[in-house]
């Protein structure tokens, strides 16, 4: 498996570290943490997944699918929130 | 005993003669034969006996379809076991023993079991041996495994190098047969950069096996000149020998390349195999095809073989597979046997099982003087250890005809197993008979016989365009197509996939599965090709199924009365053939799986006679005994007291070290904790508890400030990647915006801890004027940096694992070495004692301070008697969850110590705490110890552990039971803190 990292370019998958499901954001509020922490999707399909980059140590939010592998598009996880 | 060299033909270096040995019989065989084709030429029929029946069994195909010739490679550490003889490149020396023979190849006592075939049919083993029960594991299986089964493996480690690499190509070409070598010449001459890959040692494919013409010339000047021009291409790189097992995701193909023939040992410090993995913006499958054997009674005996196999040993190796040869066809493929063998001079006679076929054939039949029965099938054979009578019949007759050869022609199965790798089920065409590949992996494109096609017109065609179009994807301009004239042979036949006849018919020779398994398998209900395949064990051999799966498909479809369609087909895994497991590890085995970390002072630590203990893939000083002491303990009793009552130094380099900068920091680490951290001021240090998000502590450690925006943590030795990781994370996906950067400094500085009472006064003496220790300039938490001596700069910390007066001392790593041996020489003077893990252990558990026993991932803050970490000033990761009510329970198990009421009682961390006077049941549990140590300040076995209001039961009695150990030992509930509880040594 490959995944292209936005700094590095298209590198082998002995290079990253696995995370998992990308969709939650961190909440604000109190009531929705237990959610956060313990729901997650489990799609046929399309799914967002953060991956580490451990050479250049930038999480990235990878868009896999689960069914073929084929791998969408690939950013840095701090551009996707970089509003907050 | 039929198969001899013919006096002419063939690719063999007859000028190059080796020797090697079979069973331990001496034979001869030339440079170029494969060991199958050596002992074929040697008379050698018999070469095997069969997985269950033991079965005598001779040689079937030529390549990596063979299901019988499987042999035993060499001897002692590189005996390697179930090689197949086709592919084996015979070298000098080779060292073959047949298998699953005993005691000798001819004379074989487990032939019995072809008597007991009736106990042995398909599924027997969940039908027989099933009373009484307790026998399988002690009797039955044992003697089943000893009775079937293939070779042994040696059971020695490898003694043999293994590489790995990486290559990147536009087009990577598998198999180099006409169309792969087509496909190769057109991208790579259009500047493409190709890979070929080619299983076998020599290129060429089925252009080495027929006697081919392409461009009114013989394909071999053909392949000789494309080859030749391939190899002065500088973009097209040639793999002989190089088998692609399997293909991956993005374009990845696993390969593993031979460096050297298999039985051949490498020369000093070079590899014997090679892994690569190659990723290619395209692939081109041009695997070819595999013959279809036919299914008739006898059809398994030494000298029955594929056609196409007869015709690649008599037109590659000049090997003649026989005296008499009878060809068996359903396809006029099985004819061009025919007249290759009568040309060589081999008496040849074809049983063609169609009544009619094209009157071409039939002339030249009668030109090649090859005797022709239309309308016939074999149905029965005779040969104890070798073929020597077949039995034909045809609507009007039936006749024996004695032959020591027989070639069975059935039609071509694509080689297709690598589309499969990505879950694409094959579909089957209709007319042209065979399954073809439906769907393909991304990227992959198909060329000659693997389409379903299968003239060398095709090939040559299909191998041109698909190595155009990669070329033209890939931006490059490739020439026109170029027609090449070439023969062809016709193509025509049926499928005939099982001939009627008494006697055992078998369809997967490895594995020993008949056409009357088949018939079980159907009358019991195992219909599905899933449970067809389990039930019978059909093409779950080594070679799986290349030979037999198609065949056992279309049986069972006979017996549904469905079509071949309908059955459909099990899908191929990877490895198309087996990989070992030395090459996939590569040089990723033994010391080199984890490599060792040593810290700077490491070396200083062995001449000081340290044992040392693994942790993660560190080695860490455990104990230094010292001459005279006979057990662990009595040294670790020593370096205790030796630094509660004097000084001792430890190298404590491997916790993680993070540096933290930036405008936001304080902030950041102020959310990555549970406690304030923006509040400590520069040059103080303070003790951080790290939560994960779902309220349990991750780990714990401390936090330096060494400037306003500059902050030094540790983290345990273990968890140190883990934190790393999570730091990142918590930083580039909650808080991208603020500004804050860190790095891991785990390896550039060496940390000597340096604790008892006189800790002081010997770094003072060791460090002189460039630091001041007193409590004034250097009070307790304090950090400082400073330089230790001209260019070296030093950080000082005053903090204590052990609670005693104590600071760590960090330089950087290239001074760790000269350092330590810096504190050593005052050392001597106040007795300094290098004291291991063992030591710390202890000296923590008499503090009471947590480690990984107690921070082991179900603990809270609360649990650790922490609760007061948690800040209730800021937000941080893990405060929610954290406050859960099932995690501020009452009755959850709250950090303890404990001794046991008899001093001399013994006690174990594991054991689970019992009120007294109940039974041992799940129900009175009320936690567990996590950590004993003996103290010698104590005097007796210590522990911490989680105890149901715990705090609230100081002075009680709870029994700790140990049912491992068989343990049940009364213990009094004790504060955790057993040294200096009010912290005044601390303070020195």
């Amino acid at each position: 498996m490959r995944l292209p990292c936005p700094y590095c370019g298209e590198r082998d998958s002995r290079e990253f570290t696995y995370r998992g499901d990308a969709g939650p954001t961190r909440p604000e509020a109190d009531e929705a943490m237990a959610d956060y922490v313990y729901l997650r999707d489990n799609p046929l399909g399309w799914h967002k997944e953060y991956w580490l980059h451990t050479v250049c140590r930038t999480w990235l939010v990878v868009e896999r699918n689960t069914v073929t592998h084929a791998v969408g598009t690939v950013v840095p996880a701090r551009n996707q929130r970089a509003a907050s | 005993m039929s198969g001899f060299r013919l006096a002419q033909g063939g690719i063999v270096e007859r000028s190059t003669v080796l020797g090697f040995s079979f069973d331990g019989q001496k034979l001869q065989g030339f440079k170029g034969d494969s060991l199958a084709s050596a002992l074929l030429a040697n008379g050698v029929g018999l070469v095997g006996r069969s997985f269950k029946y033991h079965r005598p069994r001779g040689l079937f195909g030529a390549g990596a379809e063979e299901p019988n010739a499987l042999v035993t490679l060499g001897s002692g550490d590189r005996t390697e076991p179930n090689i197949r003889a086709t592919t084996v490149e015979l070298s000098a020396q080779l060292q073959a023993t047949s298998q699953n023979r005993w005691p000798s190849l001819a004379f074989d006592v487990m032939g019995i079991n072809n008597l007991l075939s009736g106990v042995l049919a398909a599924g027997f083993y969940y039908k027989t041996f099933m009373w009484p029960a307790a026998l399988w594991e002690k009797l039955y299986e044992p003697l089943i495994r000893r009775a079937a089964g293939l070779g042994k493996a040696a059971n020695l480690p490898d003694p043999d190098r293994y590489e790995q690499g990486n290559l990147f190509c536009d087009l990577l070409v598998i198999g180099s047969g006409p169309a792969g070598l087509n496909a190769a010449l057109v991208a790579g001459r259009a500047g493409a950069r190709v890979i070929v890959c080619e299983d076998d040692f020599a290129f060429g494919g089925r252009l080495l096996s027929e006697q081919y013409e392409i461009g009114k010339a013989g394909a071999g000047q053909w392949l000789a000149a494309c080859l030749a021009e391939l190899e002065s291409l500088p973009n097209v790189r040639l793999m002989a020998r190089a088998t692609v097992f399997g293909v991956y995701d993005g374009g990845s193909y696993g390969v593993v390349q031979r460096l050297v023939p298999e039985g051949v040992v490498p020369e000093a410090f070079h590899a014997r195999q090679c892994l690569w993995r190659i990723v290619a913006r395209q692939s081109l499958l041009a695997s070819g095809a595999i013959e279809r054997p036919m299914v008739f009674a006898g059809n398994d005996r030494p000298g029955i073989m594929l056609g196409s196999a007869v015709r690649t040993y008599l037109n590659r190796y000049g090997v003649a597979a026989g005296k008499r040869l009878v060809v068996h066809t359903s396809h006029d493929e099985g004819w061009t046997t025919a007249f290759d063998a009568q040309a060589a001079g081999i008496e040849t006679c074809v049983v063609e099982t169609r009544d009619t076929v094209h009157a071409d054939l039939i002339a030249k039949a009668h030109r090649f003087a090859v005797r022709v029965v239309l309308g016939g099938r074999i149905i029965d054979t005779r040969g104890a250890q070798g073929l020597t009578r077949v039995t034909i019949a045809t609507d009007r007759y039936q006749e024996h005809i004695d032959c020591d050869g027989l070639a069975v022609s059935n039609g071509w199965n694509p080689t297709l197993h690598l589309t499969c790798h990505h879950n694409n089920k094959p579909v089957w065409d209709g007319p042209r008979a065979c399954f073809v590949p439906q769907h393909l992996p991304q990227g992959m494109r198909l060329a000659g016989a693997v389409t379903g096609d299968f003239s060398l017109k095709d090939a040559l065609s299909q191998g041109w365009q698909q190595g155009a179009a990669v070329a033209e994807d890939c931006g490059f301009k490739p020439a026109a197509f170029e027609a090449l004239s070439c023969s062809d042979d016709p193509q025509e036949g049926v499928s005939v996939w099982s001939v009627a006849g008494k006697g055992k018919a078998f369809i997967d020779l490895q594995h020993d599965v008949t056409s009357d398994d088949i018939v079980l398998a159907h009358r019991e209900g195992y219909r599905s090709v899933e449970h067809l395949k389990r039930y019978t064990t059909l093409g779950m051999g080594t070679d799986q199924g290349k030979t037999s799966n198609v065949t056992g498909l279309a049986v069972m479809a006979g017996l549904c009365g469905t079509g071949i369609a309908e059955v459909g087909t099990t899908v191929f895994r990877p490895p198309y053939t087996p990989v070992a497991i030395g090459a996939l590890a590569g040089a990723h085995r033994d010391r080199h799986f984890r490599p060792t970390r040593l810290s700077a002072a490491h070396q200083w630590a062995v001449e000081q006679g340290a044992v040392f203990v693994e942790t993660g893939l560190w080695l860490r000083t455990q104990y230094v005994p010292k001459s005279g002491e006979t057990h662990w303990r009595e040294t670790v009793d020593r370096e205790v007291l030796a630094v509660r009552a004097g000084v001792g130094l430890c190298d404590v380099s491997t916790l993680g070290k993070i540096e933290v900068q930036g405008r936001d920091a304080a902030a950041f680490l102020d959310f990555v904790y549970c406690n304030l951290i923006s509040t400590l001021p520069v040059g103080r240090t303070r003790y951080g508890l790290m939560l994960r998000e779902d309220g349990f502590v991750m780990d714990d450690g401390t936090v330096a400030r060494l400037g306003e925006q500059h902050f030094l943590i540790s983290t345990t030795t273990a968890q140190a990647v883990a934190v790393m990781n999570h730091l990142d994370f918590c930083h580039q996906v909650h808080h991208p915006a603020w500004d804050v950067r860190m790095v891991s400094v785990t390896e550039r500085w060496t940390q000597l801890a340096i604790a008892g009472p006189q800790s002081r006064a010997l770094l003072q003496r060791a460090l002189g004027q460039t630091i001041d220790l007193s409590d004034g300039a250097t009070p307790y938490l304090a950090c400082r940096n400073f330089m230790l001596a001209e260019g070296v700069p030093a950080r000082l910390f005053r903090v204590s694992f052990s609670g005693e007066l104590a600071y760590e001392l960090a330089v950087p790593a290239d001074y760790g070495d000269a350092v330590v041996r810096h504190l050593a020489q005052p050392g001597r003077e106040f007795g300094l004692t290098l004291y291991g893990t063992e030591a710390m252990g202890v000296m923590r558990i008499e503090k009471g301070h947590v480690a990984g026993n107690e921070l082991n991932g179900t603990t809270t803050a609360r649990d650790l008697g922490l609760e007061k970490m948690m800040s209730r000033k800021k937000d941080f990761i893990g405060r929610v969850m954290a406050q859960r009510p099932a995690l501020q329970a009452d009755d959850r198990p709250q950090l303890v110590g404990f001794k046991p009421v008899d001093p001399a009682a013994r006690m174990t961390a594991g054991a689970h705490f019992l009120p007294i006077g109940h039974p041992a049941t799940i129900g009175h549990d009320q936690g567990y110890m996590t950590s004993v140590a003996y103290s010698p300040h104590c005097g007796c076995l210590i522990g911490l552990g989680l105890l149901q209001h715990g705090p609230q039961r100081i002075g009680e009695r709870v029994r700790a039971y140990d049912a491992l150990r068989g343990l049940d030992t009364l213990v009094e509930i004790v504060s955790p803190v057993f040294v200096d509880p009010k912290g005044e040594r601390l303070h020195g």
